[in-house]
């Protein structure tokens, strides 16, 4: 695959990014190129650094080698905090919450963050009208609104999943990356999940890792398969779907689970 | 998109910044010692300047979720401070207070960046040897502080050159009152705003701040300088209110106190450190007058039945005792 350089139409990308602990390699050269407005779906074998690719591209992880480039920024070197303001956001695997704060208290905050409010000291965070109405409408779209007031570790798990989304929109992101937005909801809850996901805006860029098939190639327009911290292949749903390859290494054992 | 509840989020929000009936009967109750005790205003006033101790430290560790052990530093700071500009400058007490905040602010802000990059065990270490350093650097700085035989030649002023620090402690109680109430509003607006919301945040879940593009290194820099302001004046008020100042005011000891007082009291809920605060202070006055070698004994066993039995401390239980009442 030859690296792009022009950047026209490319939200997020990255550059040879590799990253190992001592002798076992997470990430292997990585190169990816998510235009703008993608839908693209992150599948692979447990252990095969879906996550951890996740922790690069946000700042979690610093990578060896290799470079992240954002919008046609080089934010290798930025903090994680910095690409979030830069427009990159994620979502966690496992529920990463304020438990004791309530929906509206915990995406208000994300929203004064944002806005760069959040080191006013001197005011009452209830005077900022429009910070804590943009927090409600994102709960309202998310079908948290009835919720909003309720202290979130006593949220039902489902409610909690999309909280989880809640606090990466209100970071107003161009790019979200969505760790198994589903993960842990039971098969006939997680089809509401996506169906919120798919339904955010155009111009958001999406990737998601997720582990059910059926999923993945309803909503996915492209899928990247990452096998042993590399990427194995990667094409429309339609070509990975037959691609023996993938079978062998994925699909096989999962298919009719 | 059907919303049971009849407020508007901003309504929401604003409600629970609203008074509570109980806040103002307490403010009240603080005035009693006036009426009820005129016997106890010395002791009113330590309690006055300990409990807005206290709530500094709340800030830190209730809000922010910052465990320090070497808080006495900024105490011991501010009441040098106002003693050595007492002796040296002049006496007028508000001038005092705010050299003393300035100062003991300067040194929580160069320490804040040492502070702000550690968390749990470490970072209580850390507390502990500054703390540590701040007692050993007044003990040595004889010709400043005095050292081991204390501070000599506190002289305040009369306050609006009107009113004298009398023998029986109304003025001091009086004015500690006063700075107490003032501090107290400023932390209660702080808590309430969007910063004090931040400090949540970071106590709930610090690993996801960063997530929401939240600089946390700098919301406990800036938390801990106000902490350290806050407790500066504490001093300040201690040095002022009792016209002496001594190396117990930047002890260890003192760090250790008001870390007990605010867990007994409860962390993290504004009332907690002043709750906690009376109750230790006036446990330390009985209990000493029974037995003075021996009163930490029941401040142990105190400490250890709180801890079991509320976990949130005493208003931790009481809120929740007040909560099911309430829903009834």
């Amino acid at each position: 695959m030859s690296a792009v350089d022009n950047n026209a139409g490319i939200a997020l990308a990255t550059r040879g990014l590799s990253r190992s602990f001592g002798s076992l390699v997470v990430a292997r050269d990585i190169e990816l190129n998510l235009p703008v407005g993608a839908r693209y779906a992150l599948i692979g074998p447990n252990g095969a650094g879906k996550t951890t690719l996740i922790n690069l591209m946000t700042g979690m992880l610093p990578p060896n080698q290799g470079q992240i480039i954002l919008g046609g920024e080089d934010i290798t070197a930025l903090s994680p905090q910095a690409r979030v303001k830069r427009g990159l956001a994620r979502t966690f695997q496992i529920n990463s919450l304020f438990a004791h704060l309530n929906p509206l208290e915990a995406v208000t905050l994300a929203v004064c963050e944002r806005r760069g409010i959040s080191s006013r000291f001197w005011q009452n965070v209830a005077v900022n009208k429009d910070a804590i109405e943009e927090a409600y409408e994102i709960l309202a779209k998310l079908k948290l609104g009835d919720v909003a007031y309720q202290t979130t570790r006593e949220l039902p798990y489902g409610r909690q999943r999309l909280l989880e989304i809640a606090l990466a929109l209100a970071t107003k992101p161009k790019v979200l990356l969505l760790d198994e937005p589903a993960a842990g909801v039971p098969q006939e809850e997680s089809g509401d999940i996506f169906e919120v996901v798919a339904g955010l805006s155009n111009d958001l860029t999406l990737l998601f890792i997720e582990h059910d098939m059926h999923v993945v190639f309803r909503f996915a327009t492209h899928i990247i398969v990452l096998v042993g911290g590399a990427v194995f292949t990667e094409g429309s749903p339609a070509e990975i779907s037959a691609d023996p390859g993938v079978r062998e290494v994925y699909l096989g054992k999962r298919h009719h689970g | 998109m059907a919303n049971p509840t009849p407020l508007t989020p901003q309504g929401y929000l604003l409600a629970r910044t609203r008074w509570h009936p109980l806040e103002i009967l307490f403010w009240l109750a603080t005035l009693l010692p006036f009426l009820v005790f005129p016997n106890y205003l010395s002791l009113a006033s330590q309690i006055a300047i300990t409990a807005l101790f206290a709530l500094s430290l709340d800030i830190i560790l209730g809000y922010a979720g910052v465990v320090s052990l070497g808080h006495a530093a900024f105490f011991g700071i501010g009441a040098y401070s106002a003693a050595i500009f007492s002796k040296h400058v002049w006496g007028e007490p508000f001038s005092g207070l705010l050299v003393a905040a300035a100062l003991a602010g300067l040194f929580g802000y160069a320490t804040s960046f040492i502070i702000s990059r550690f968390r749990h065990l470490p970072l209580i270490m850390i507390t502990l040897g500054l703390g540590l350093l701040a007692h050993e650097v007044a003990n040595s700085a004889h010709w400043l502080t005095g050292g081991s035989d204390g501070f000599q030649g506190v002289s305040t002023e009369p306050i609006f050159g009107l009113f004298r620090f009398d023998l029986y402690g109304k003025t001091a109680y009086a004015y500690s009152l006063a700075a107490l109430f003032i501090v107290f509003l400023c932390a209660r607006r702080l808590i309430n705003s969007p910063f004090g919301l931040a400090l949540r945040g970071i106590r709930e879940n610090w690993n996801r701040m960063p997530a929401i593009g939240a600089d946390s290194r700098a919301h406990i820099r800036k938390a801990y300088t106000i902490a350290a302001v806050i407790a500066g004046i504490c001093g300040a008020l201690l040095t002022q209110t009792t016209n002496s100042a001594s190396l117990e005011s930047i002890s260890f000891q003192r760090s250790a106190d008001v870390l007990v007082m605010l867990v007994l009291g409860g962390a993290g809920r504004l009332y907690g450190g002043l709750i906690g605060a009376a109750i230790f202070m006036i446990a330390r006055d009985q209990f000493s007058g029974i037995a003075p070698q021996y009163w930490y004994f029941w401040i142990g066993i105190l400490l250890v039945t709180v801890v079991m039995l509320l976990p949130n401390g005493i208003l931790g239980g009481l809120s929740k005792l007040l909560g099911r009442w309430s829903r009834k």
